[in-house]
């Protein structure tokens, strides 16, 4: 029995036949034997395209084959198919030569037989509905854990192929946990499910799935795949390829896996999200599915012609991600091979063709960092948050109403108001620094600042005035004793100063004192003084100098900040504390300050230029002036700034972040009529035809009724069409890709293509088992995942059965499992879990970890990479931000497409370049240290017996499984190898050991030698392989 | 060369793993189908750059693509047209821009004279520009493609066409399909090497050199004019030499360790991945390095060792070449002569002739010198031509807008004419009245000169065959000597 070798590989078909291995027995199928032939020798020219039909001759429906005299059933001499594939007169032969695709001997012989046994014709499997099929019987029921092994089983039986053993339960922790979730496994997890896989392997496996599955990271595994295909990047394409925000349409599609969103729902709020009825913003969110299409923002296009690429690519996308049909062959013309025409492809056209967006940004919704990760916000928290929401939209409501108020009320200031401020310098009556920094109080009052804790705060107590506060300033200024004289004690003289308070009296519990507003002489672009009162710790004021900074400005230099109080403080009145903050950057505290009081309040820097536009009368301002005035008063709008606290609080309250607006669908109010586009140019309308009203191709099922009776079916009609129970493709394509990440190939093998010239799947039975299951059980991922990794086909060991190299050489049978190399992430993530360095963090924006200079030596964009420091240097590699022109070398070099059109599958190389990435890359250099490190602190000791033991939990951290006696002897002399080495050079160990590990243990060159391990267990194939 | 894309998805080569009987029965009616012989050496799982044979007798081995990025304009460099300098300010004739469709250009566009001098040369009686001094010296080497056409007028879809035949990124590049399709000599440096001058990168970026659906092996490697020509071509800080290597045989043995418990071919590729990238952390530097070249040599390119710009990437060309590299594209920014600002055909236009005329004819000269240009296709040109009409930006008339009806390239070596023209374009140089070779034509043709049938060279992705001319593409007879 060997027509699984057909399955295998058309060429195989070609070569068995005269070698007369086919068995004549074997009854012919035809979508299994012949379609695939005349589909590829003969639909080209007599298939379901019309216009190219030659002769008047389809041979791929029964009728017309027969009718024509072509094929004569159960007559091989008198069929003219038989005939003319044999002839040797180039002019009759058939194909002709021209095409380049002679119909081979086997080929011609299996036609013969087909034609004799009947010339039976078949409706192509993937478009005949699911089958019900109950699991065969077998014969060796102990190796049976689930359906998927009797289907798997008793084709093997067949043919009296035995399966593989169980992998070791140090191998299937490893797969498990790389499959599921796409880190390494803890060597404690590991070491626990050896110990309850000897008890009982069922229950094992089953707990340690189960715990993955429930994994937050399942869902950044898993949504990995789906981001391929939903072809998500962080930029637009194209050769300007700006920065775009589509990360919360990625945090939504990791949210949903981890609910387990049924994938019928999955499906609709992603094609239709937005035209639910009262679609919810995650619901919005999720259809940001079709904005992943490229914008090309180059001059001179014609965003008309880009909008039709972006609707060509959401049919196309929506055929290949859901249907596994290559629809994008009948853009241009009627499908060669699968009965779709161009007619229906422009059907389809029409549910797409009414997007707002035109080659643009487009609609979009308001999103905030973790809003979609919330599990249940307390409605509270959430009522509050759109309170402070509602009073910060009515404050913007009444901002030109209070502008003017604010504008009369300087006016009128303006003409009473004498002279300005006259600042006194005060003496401080108390002075504390609560990190402990020496505060000194100099002959002019001043106050100098020592070393105290990186990010101090000064308390200091004016005394009573005699006369009223009106203001109070706060002055910089420079001394010998600090870095580059200061003023600041930062390594250039800098400071930032995040919050300035005051209060009543000297308790330190008085009263806090409003200020209505503070101004600097200078300050570093965006870090304006104004940051110090507007309670946030995240910003404040600097004074380095930066772009539009004026000539002649220094840092090194004495500066000032002024305050202004909203009420002044009555004369001999009490004493006033002043608090000044440094809470952002490390030791940018200031180094030399003094404090002056004034009894009328100093005009503003611009109060001049500000009283001068304010006289011009409203209706003779120009733009000009009313931006200005608009900004001054922006600088004062104290209500405003109070209500945006409250919005801030009140997210931080729920637990969200920042927001951000990303892209949504939304349909135009006016629909578009669709055309034909004739040759697939969309310029060229087919009016003859007319307007097309959207629809789905003949040979699936229909629209639902409801959507039939809709003057015009919208998204939301497909997606639902898309997700019937009776899709005959639908199901099948998604269990057939979830398939084939466990196995690394689909059961249909041509993932992306389940037309007439896809592979035949070889297990069709299991394939409809495992369909039919997924829909009856409600659409559950989760179900389906536990279903394939209990299963003993799954649980098979990798190793190569050299018994089967001649007979399934590509492990179609699947009488083993297959080592599979990890995707480009994964070996990221790998990397990042088993150095310890790992931030589990979960979503939000993307984030840039280092990458290696030059990456913009050939691009026309230079992306403003800024490797990140700190937690966000460590996040999964599904995080780091993806510019389409320029992506992350990694991840490229690891086969991560580029996301400019669906991905449903990745190649998988194997290339040198890979290996300069993994050896050299800084980024990976710097895990490796990490994993050095980490070994250092693990295993404590030196001696010989340490060394081995620090491999061993090495191996663990790595692999999953202890070395064997040859490799611990390989490593532990290559580590004293390398320490003699480092040894010899000290300054090479210094470049090589960990930032940090433990000294009192390790010199440096042991500490690097240990480095030097770590990264040699991280480049082998294993580190990188999923066994 | 339809190989099924599971193979190289699973790495498990067909070849390798069938093993002798059924395999090399299977492999011999694959290869005799697409009119390869059975070679020993096909194998591309292990060694995805193994050179292989093509469809037929090849005339060349290796091309070397100058790309001059933005689109050079054939009225001001390689065709003199007196009836536009006659009808300059005048509007168009209505028939030639009815229908028509610009970049830039407004209704109200008028024609341009050109006011640079030209004057024939050598026996082609090739058309010159002032321009364009030292390319006086190849006119009789090289082809002269006057009819060029291309599709599309914005520059990255058009960049893209010129280089994958298709406006959408993500098909492989016509490097890719060549190393896809015969593979590289060189053991130690990359199959298909991409370099790059002029002030910014090609617009459209990596998707210009990509492999597409194709392996990722046979993607373009960007070699950087400064610093490390690859990235991550030098070991971390403090590893030196010796600790590479010791390193390189750990991993080595290692995985031979794993490979023997395992029995996955597929670990063998790694091992030999990690030798190839060991061996050009060494070769790469010295490639880069031309201290070793001859004054006269630096001189004829005007290269400058130690430097970045086109020359010494023309003369980087010639030496990757030498070494074996199968395809190696040039890409020189900076074409896009508008008018505005840094875009005249003045002065800007005279900067960018100036930084690429001397190399270009170099690299000729010096290919034939040393018996390399036979062996080489040499083509040279941009993404499409200037219009005929005037480009009014900041209200001067100086320059260009994209033109896609006619414009010129040349090529050299590999088997093609030399001192040829073909192609005529009309008196306006705005359309092409004889010749015409468009982008698909030049890639058939390209693809014929290295033994393939450009008809034949697919690879199945997602159910359909595709190919580097799509279903176009036409080799140019005329031009093959």
């Amino acid at each position: 029995m060997v027509w699984f070798m057909f399955r295998l590989h058309p060429a195989l078909l070609v070569v068995l036949v005269p070698l007369g291995i086919q068995a004549a027995d074997e009854p012919l199928d035809f979508n299994r034997d012949i379609r695939p032939i005349l589909s590829d020798k003969c639909f080209q020219c007599h298939g379901p395209d019309e216009e190219t039909r030659e002769a008047g001759l389809r041979l791929d429906h029964r009728e017309s084959a027969t009718e024509e005299g072509a094929v004569v059933p159960g007559h091989v001499d008198n069929s003219e198919l038989v005939a003319r594939i044999l002839a040797e007169d180039p002019d009759d032969v058939m194909p002709p030569p021209r095409v380049k695709k002679p119909v081979t001997p086997g080929e011609a012989e299996l036609l013969r037989r087909w034609i004799a046994e009947g010339a039976a014709y078949g409706e192509h499997w993937s478009f005949e509905p699911v089958a019900a099929i109950d699991p065969p019987a077998v014969k060796n029921a102990d190796r049976v854990k689930n359906g998927i092994d009797r289907f798997v089983l008793a084709s093997l039986e067949e043919d009296g192929i035995a399966p593989s053993p169980e992998a070791d339960p140090h191998t299937l922790a490893r797969r498990l946990s790389l499959d599921l979730v796409g880190l390494l496994p803890a060597p404690a997890r590991a070491t626990r499910f050896a110990e309850e896989f000897e008890e009982d392997p069922d229950a094992a496996v089953a707990a340690l799935a189960d715990e993955l599955l429930a994994s937050k990271h399942y869902g950044e595994r898993w949504g990995r795949h789906w981001l391929d295909q939903a072809r998500y990047a962080d930029s637009n394409g194209y050769s300007i390829d700006g920065e775009r925000t589509m990360w919360p349409f990625r945090d939504w599609v990791i949210r949903a896996i981890n609910d387990d969103l049924p994938f019928d729902r999955f499906t609709i709020e992603q094609i239709a999200g937005d035209l639910l009825p009262e679609a919810t913003r995650a619901q919005q969110v999720a259809s940001g599915f079709n904005r992943n299409t490229l914008i090309n923002q180059e001059g001179g296009t014609d965003d008309e012609q880009f909008r039709n690429e972006e609707v060509v690519d959401r049919v196309n996308t929506t055929g290949a991600v859901w249907l596994g049909l290559t629809l994008g062959c009948a853009q241009c013309h009627t499908h060669k091979f699968d009965p779709i025409s161009q007619r229906e492809y422009f059907e389809l056209f029409a549910f797409f063709n009414q997007g707002e967006d035109v080659n643009n940004v487009g609609p979009t919704v308001e999103v905030s960092e973790g809003e979609l990760f919330l599990a249940d916000p307390d409605p509270e928290k959430q009522a509050a948050l759109e309170r402070a929401q509602a009073e910060l939209a009515a404050v913007e409501k009444s901002k030109a109403k209070r502008q003017a108020a604010w504008e009369r009320s300087l006016l009128s200031e303006a003409k009473d108001e004498g002279p300005g401020a006259s600042w006194k310098r005060k003496k401080p009556a108390t002075l504390k620094a609560e990190g402990g920094a020496p505060l000194e109080v100099l002959d002019d009052s001043s106050i100098l600042a020592g070393q105290g804790a990186p990010n101090e705060t000064y308390r200091v107590t004016l005394p009573p005035s005699k006369q009223p506060v009106a203001a109070i300033r706060l002055k910089l200024l420079p001394d010998e004793s600090l870095p580059k004289n200061g003023p600041g004690r930062a390594g250039n003289g800098n400071i930032v100063l995040t919050r300035v308070e005051f209060f009543r009296g000297d308790s330190g519990d008085g009263e806090a004192i409003l200020v209505s507003r503070a101004e600097h002489d200078h300050a570093q672009p965006g870090f304006s003084a104004a940051f110090t009162i507007d309670g946030d710790p995240d910003t404040g004021w600097a004074i380095n100098v930066g772009k539009g900074t004026p000539a002649g400005t220094k840092m090194n230099a004495e500066h000032e900040a002024r305050y202004v109080f909203a009420e002044p403080i009555a004369a001999d009145g009490e004493p006033v504390e002043i608090v000044l903050r440094h809470e952002k950057n490390a030791n940018y505290n200031i180094g030399r300050f003094a404090l002056e009081t004034s009894e009328t309040a100093p005009p503003s820097v611009t109060e001049e230029q500000l009283l001068a536009k304010l006289r011009i009368p409203a209706k003779e301002r120009d733009a000009e002036d009313k931006k200005f005035l608009a900004a001054e008063f922006a600088k004062v709008d104290v209500e405003k700034r109070a209500a945006e606290a409250k919005v801030a609080a009140a997210r931080r309250a729920l637990g969200i972040g920042d927001s951000a607006r990303t892209m949504v669908m939304r349909d135009r109010d006016d629909p578009r009529e669709t055309f034909v586009h004739l040759r697939g140019d969309f310029l060229n309308h087919d009016t003859e035809t007319g307007p097309l009203r959207p629809g789905v191709p003949a040979v699936l099922p229909e629209l639902p009724e409801s959507a039939q009776k809709k003057e015009r079916p919208d998204r939301l009609d497909l997606a639902r069409w898309l997700v019937r129970p009776d899709h005959p493709l639908t199901p099948r394509v998604t269990v057939n890709r979830v398939w084939m990440r466990y196995f690394e190939n689909g059961i249909v093998a041509t993932e992306n293509d389940f037309g007439t010239q896809g592979a035949f799947p070889t297990h069709p039975a299991l394939l409809d088992w495992l369909a039919r299951d997924f829909v009856e059980n409600g659409w559950s991922m989760k179900r389906l995942h536990r279903l394939i990794v209990t299963s003993a086909t799954y649980r098979q060991a990798s190793l190569a059965r050299p018994d089967l190299d001649k007979t399934d050489p590509l492990n179609r049978r699947l009488a083993r499992q297959s080592r599979i190399r990890v995707e480009a992430e994964i070996v990221r993530d790998a990397a990042l879990s088993a150095s310890g360095l790992l931030n589990p963090e979960i979503g939000g924006p993307g984030v840039m970890p280092p990458q290696p200079d030059g990456v913009y030596a050939f691009t026309q964009r230079k992306v403003n990479w800024v490797d990140a420091e700190g937690p966000d240097r460590y996040r999964r590699a599904l995080y780091t931000k993806f510019f389409r022109s320029a992506p992350y070398p990694l991840l490229t070099t690891f086969d991560s497409p580029d996301f400019q059109s669906v991905c449903t599958v990745r190649v998988r190389s194997n290339t040198p370049l890979q290996s300069l990435i993994l050896a050299n890359d800084d980024a990976m250099f710097e895990l490796a240290q990490g994993l050095g490190a980490r070994l250092m602190r693990d295993v404590e000791g030196t001696d010989s017996a340490a060394n081995r033991e620090r491999i061993r939990r090495a191996f663990a951290l790595c692999f999953s499984r202890p070395p064997t006696e040859e490799e611990v002897e390989a490593v532990a002399a290559f580590q004293e190898r390398r320490a003699a080495g480092f040894r010899a050079d000290s300054e090479g160990a210094g470049k090589v050991a960990p930032e940090t590990w433990p000294e009192k243990t390790f010199d440096p060159a042991t500490a690097a030698s240990w480095t030097a391990v770590a990264r040699a267990l991280m480049n082998t194939d294993e580190f990188i392989t999923r066994e | 060369m339809n190989i099924d894309p599971i193979h190289h998805r699973t790495r498990r080569h067909f070849f390798e793993k069938c093993g002798i009987g059924l395999g090399s029965i299977a492999l011999s009616d694959l290869l005799a189908r697409d009119g390869y012989a059975a070679s020993a050496d096909a194998d591309r799982a292990s060694d995805p750059l193994a050179p292989r044979r093509s469809h037929h007798g090849a005339k060349a081995k290796n091309v070397i693509f100058m790309f001059m990025a933005g689109g050079p304009s054939h009225l001001e460099l390689f065709e003199d047209k007196p009836r536009l300098r006659e009808f300059h300010k005048q509007p168009p004739p209505e028939s030639l821009v009815e229908g028509k469709r610009f970049a830039f250009l407004g209704k109200d566009a008028k024609l341009l004279g050109s006011t640079r001098q030209f004057d024939t040369y050598g026996e082609s009686r090739m058309q010159l520009s002032e321009l364009f001094p030292h390319h006086r010296k190849i006119v009789d080497e090289v082809c002269w493609l006057r009819g060029m056409k291309t599709d599309v007028f914005n520059h990255g879809p058009a960049k893209l066409f010129m280089n994958t035949g298709f406006q959408v990124p993500g098909r492989p590049s016509l490097g890719s399909w060549v190393t896809y399709g015969i593979g590289s000599e060189s053991r130690d440096l990359p199959g298909f090497v991409v370099l790059q001058s002029g002030p910014r990168g090609p617009r459209a970026g990596n998707a210009l050199w990509s492999a597409g659906f194709l392996p990722s092996s046979y993607q373009g490697v960007p070699f950087r004019g400064s610093g490390d020509p690859i990235l991550n071509l030098t070991s971390p800080e403090g590893i030196g030499r010796k600790g590479q290597r010791d390193f390189v045989d750990l991993v080595g043995t290692l995985n031979r360790e794993r490979l023997g418990v395992t029995g996955d071919p597929e670990i063998a590729t790694r091992i030999n991945a990690y030798e190839m990238a060991y061996r050009m952390q060494s070769s790469a530097p010295e490639l880069m390095d031309l201290g070793d070249e001859s004054q006269a040599t630096l001189d004829l390119y005007g290269a400058t060792p130690g430097g970045s710009s086109y020359a010494n990437n023309c003369l980087l060309a010639r030496r990757l070449v030498e070494r074996g590299v199968r395809f190696v594209q040039l890409y020189h920014t900076d074409w896009d002569h508008h008018g505005g600002p840094g875009q005249t055909l003045g002065k800007d236009l005279e900067k960018v002739c100036r930084e690429v005329d001397q190399a270009s004819a170099a690299l000729v000269l010096d290919l034939k010198q040393r018996g390399l240009l036979e062996d080489t296709i040499v083509v040279w040109g941009g993404e499409f031509g200037r219009t005929p009409m005037g480009e009014t930006r900041n209200e001067k008339v100086g320059g260009r807008d994209h033109h896609i009806d006619a414009f010129t390239m040349w090529a050299a070596g590999g088997g093609l004419k030399a001192g040829v023209t073909h192609g005529r374009t009309d008196d306006f140089g705005y359309e092409v009245v004889e010749g015409a070779v468009h982008v698909h034509d030049l890639h058939a043709t390209i693809l014929h000169q290295l033994g393939f049938d450009h008809e034949k060279l697919i690879f199945r992705f997602q159910g359909r065959d595709f190919r580097l001319t799509d279903v176009h593409g036409r080799v140019v007879s005329e031009v093959l000597a």
